[in-house]
């Protein structure tokens, strides 16, 4: 579907300040590959988001999205969707508005922007869920159904704010899968943020890796893990961690 | 939440006669006025009062000033608390929004002086559009003068009612308007509408009620057949036309119709909780363009002008009366003094009452088997505190008078029962500040004092007192508030009988000594918004 113009996000040493936080970031994100976004709290992981969704500005330096330079675009003009942790859906909205937003944001829809929403309810596990309020559904449907927006947008660039962290930890592994899939048929470039190795081990190509506003490691997913000169990517992804991450969770096939 | 149940028989008791004397002493007052009234009324001649067409009118003049009044507030309120909900960042919005708090906290009587100022013949409304060449004044008595006071008080309630249920959207919401796009008419349609939709209903019977049941402003601004509500015609019947059983009549019709609104007002949805927010800061992306930043500007500087003119007013031409004179004079002594003691004992009062029914209920539902006795007296409590909205000021007053009229010595027990009827007013009030405080003061501590063996009197100096001294002087703060700014229950009892400092106030109004008037406004004035901001709990609506 959108293979053919997933576009690289470049950072080009963008520097923010924010209070006494000062950000700087330099880095590249793969066309068409997940590539997660990592850190310990306050390294700035949902400030590099607002930065690429421009909810944030930057002092200097560029966003560069495909070939366009986007720095000044306002959010909507950006070719870009978003997935939170949580309340992505319009509570009082049912479904079928909710994702008709997605594609006309004055909801003025065509039959056959009608039938992609039903198509992508449907390819979310969600069919005929349209008249649906988002309060009868469990945290995970209404994942799916931002998913499912996601995918009615049809943006080349799909940007993850740990978007499972609400889920318990059975239907997170559901819904990796369903990620996975989506993204090996929409072939967007995906930026996760997580705080889960699991999720970065079986969905990343590439991992960024901030500590205090910078970009410490940049590396694929491989190579990130193997790393053990740096303590801070020991705590995130060292056996330890993982095994304490996958504790109470049924066994998971090792990569 | 569960509470602990361990409270000795011996510890429960003594709350539990105490809310049961609260319980004799509130059904006693509300009881025997309502008996005088059904006296007055035992001869069949009620029946002939309903077909009265001057009673007809005065209900629909009530109910019609009400329904226009409400509208007006709430379809006013919406540009307001959507401009201040856009615009989270402004210097001075906190500022704004206390101002909001002080039409709730200031004397009816105050705000319509410093109304008449502003819209009045001689005030700048009328000299502006004299100005620009437009011959015909607005004119501040009538229905339009009702219809302009109750919108500077209610429009304030409405105005905070939606904006905090506008800052309980969640702030991904904002974050996804933007992303997707969303014009400013979309967000209002499928963001801010649903949001206010939900609030409206409740809002708007709430200041229903209270423009059904005004009595100052339409005092101020109504009279004549053309422009009274019951609760007025209620006063002239008595003071001028001393026609009792039409005072019964009303008084009745008054209940029956309060009775009405109260019984819809609790069939409307309650605000809805809209689900927990990720606690990010709080952004409107939608509010930055330049457009929508100088819209909201000019509706919020409309705003505030509006509310800001007439208490400016109020200071301007009370700094300008003869304090000094004013503060030598014997009535202004011996109205201030009257004040004073109602306001205090009415507090009190309203206090011992609240604390009473908070502590019987708190025994009530630490019992280990809620037997159905407890749980009927647990509500009767609980309903107890508002029986007043269901039998106003004036149908109190009116009873009372009428069942002292056959003693003939109303004059010295006028203040008593002006004490009663302010204690009961301010009651919901003073439950709704002291209830939550004392509920989570028992959770928190009521297994230890147990442990411990405090019980009595120390439990009280130790445990209680230095935890609820804070929420209990609040609530004294604001029900002496309430008592001091009434002018109601006063104005029926007549200044022969009883002078507090709003019938002074009153009195100079009538007799073209408005600069006294203007003084002693801003003396009460000063005082009770001063009370009322120690009252004001911080974040919390009182009026809900």
């Amino acid at each position: 579907m959108m293979t053919e113009r997933a576009a690289a996000i470049r950072l080009d040493q963008l520097r923010l300040t924010l209070g006494a936080m000062s950000f700087d970031f330099d880095c590249r994100f793969e066309a068409g590959a997940i590539t997660a976004v990592v850190g310990p709290s306050g390294s700035g992981k949902s400030t590099l988001l607002n930065l690429i969704s421009g909810f944030e500005r930057p002092d200097s330096g560029r966003v560069l999205i495909g070939d366009q330079d986007v720095t000044a675009l306002a959010p909507a003009g950006r070719p870009v969707s978003l997935v939170f942790q949580d309340n992505n859906l319009f509570a009082h909205l049912d479904l079928y508005t909710n994702i008709g937003l997605g594609i006309h944001p004055a909801l003025r829809l065509t039959a056959a922007d009608r039938q992609a929403v039903s198509l992508a309810l449907d390819r979310v596990g969600l069919g005929g869920f349209e008249r649906r309020l988002p309060g009868s559904l469990s945290g995970g449907e209404r994942q799916r159904a931002a998913f499912a927006r996601a995918l009615v947008r049809d943006k080349p660039v799909l940007l993850l704010d740990e978007p499972f962290a609400a889920l318990d930890p059975g239907l997170r592994a559901v819904m990796v899968e369903l990620l996975a899939d989506l993204h090996g048929e929409t072939g967007a470039t995906i930026v996760l943020v997580s705080h889960d190795p699991r999720d970065v081990e079986r969905l990343a190509k590439d991992v960024v890796f901030l500590e205090a506003g910078r970009v410490l490691v940049a590396a694929a997913t491989a190579d990130f893990f193997a790393r053990q000169d740096l303590d801070a990517v020991r705590r995130f992804g060292g056996p330890g961690a993982r095994l304490g991450a996958g504790l109470g969770v049924g066994e998971r096939p090792s990569p | 939440m569960a509470r602990p149940r361990i409270l000795a028989n011996a510890e429960r008791l003594p709350a539990l006669a105490g809310g049961l004397l609260v319980l004799a002493l509130v059904a006693g007052f509300i009881g025997t006025a309502l008996a005088a009234l059904l006296c007055g009324r035992m001869d069949g001649a009620f029946l002939g009062v309903i077909g009265d067409p001057v009673v007809h009118s005065v209900l629909r003049f009530t109910l019609f000033q009400a329904a226009l009044s409400t509208a007006l507030s709430v379809m006013l309120a919406l540009p307001v608390a959507s401009a201040l909900a856009r615009q989270p960042g402004f210097a001075g919005r906190r500022w704004l929004i206390r101002l909001m708090a002080v039409p709730m906290g200031l004397p009816v009587l105050i705000g319509a002086l410093g109304l008449i100022g502003i819209f009045g013949r001689q005030g700048i409304i009328n000299d502006g559009l004299a100005l620009v060449g437009l011959a015909e004044p607005v004119s501040i008595y009538g229905l339009s003068g009702i219809l302009i006071a109750h919108v500077f008080f209610n429009l304030p309630l409405a105005t905070r009612l939606m904006l905090s249920a506008l800052e309980r959207v969640p702030a991904e919401y904002w974050r996804s308007a933007a992303s997707l796009g969303l014009s400013p008419l979309s967000i209002f349609r499928f963001i801010e509408w649903p949001v206010l939709a939900r609030v409206i209903p409740g809002a708007s019977g709430l200041i229903f009620m209270l423009c059904a049941t005004s009595f100052t402003l339409v005092l101020v601004f109504g009279g004549g057949p053309a422009a009274t509500t019951i609760e007025v015609a209620i006063y002239q019947a008595l003071r001028f036309d001393f026609d009792p059983e039409r005072a019964v009549s009303l008084a009745l019709m008054q209940i029956v119709v309060t009775g009405a609104i109260l019984a819809a007002l609790s069939l409307l949805p309650a605000a809805v909780d809209t689900g927990q927010t990720s606690g990010r800061r709080f952004v409107r992306f939608d509010g930055m363009g330049l457009a929508i930043r100088l819209l909201d500007a000019v509706v919020l500087l409309l705003a505030t002008l509006f509310l800001v003119l007439p208490l400016a007013q109020v200071i301007v031409s009370g700094v300008n009366a003869d304090l000094v004179k004013l503060l030598r004079e014997p009535a202004f002594r011996q109205a201030a003094g009257t004040s004073l003691i109602v306001a205090s004992s009415a507090g009190l009062l309203s206090l011992a009452c609240a604390y009473g029914v908070v502590s019987a209920r708190a025994a009530l539902s630490s019992a280990r088997t809620a037997a159905i006795g407890s749980r009927l007296l647990s509500a009767a409590l609980g309903a107890s505190s508002s029986l007043v909205l269901l039998v106003p000021t004036s149908v109190l007053a009116t009873g009372w008078f009428l069942a002292l009229r056959k003693t003939g010595d109303i004059a010295s027990f006028a203040p008593v029962i002006v004490v009663g009827i302010n204690a009961l007013m301010a009651l919901p009030f003073v439950m709704r500040v002291l209830e939550p405080a004392f509920v989570e003061h028992q959770a928190r501590t009521t297994r230890l004092a147990t442990s411990l063996g405090l019980s009595g009197i120390s439990r009280f100096r130790l445990v209680d007192w230095p935890v609820l001294k804070r929420p209990l002087a609040m609530a004294l703060a604001f029900a002496m508030a309430l008592s001091l700014g009434d002018l109601g229950a006063v104005a029926l009892f007549g200044s022969e009988n009883i002078s507090t400092l709003p019938s002074l106030i009153y009195a100079r109004m009538g007799s073209y000594r408005s600069h006294d008037a203007d003084g002693l406004a801003l003396i009460l004035g000063a005082i009770c918004l001063v009370l009322a901001l120690i009252g004001a709990p911080q974040g919390k609506d009182m009026r809900r």
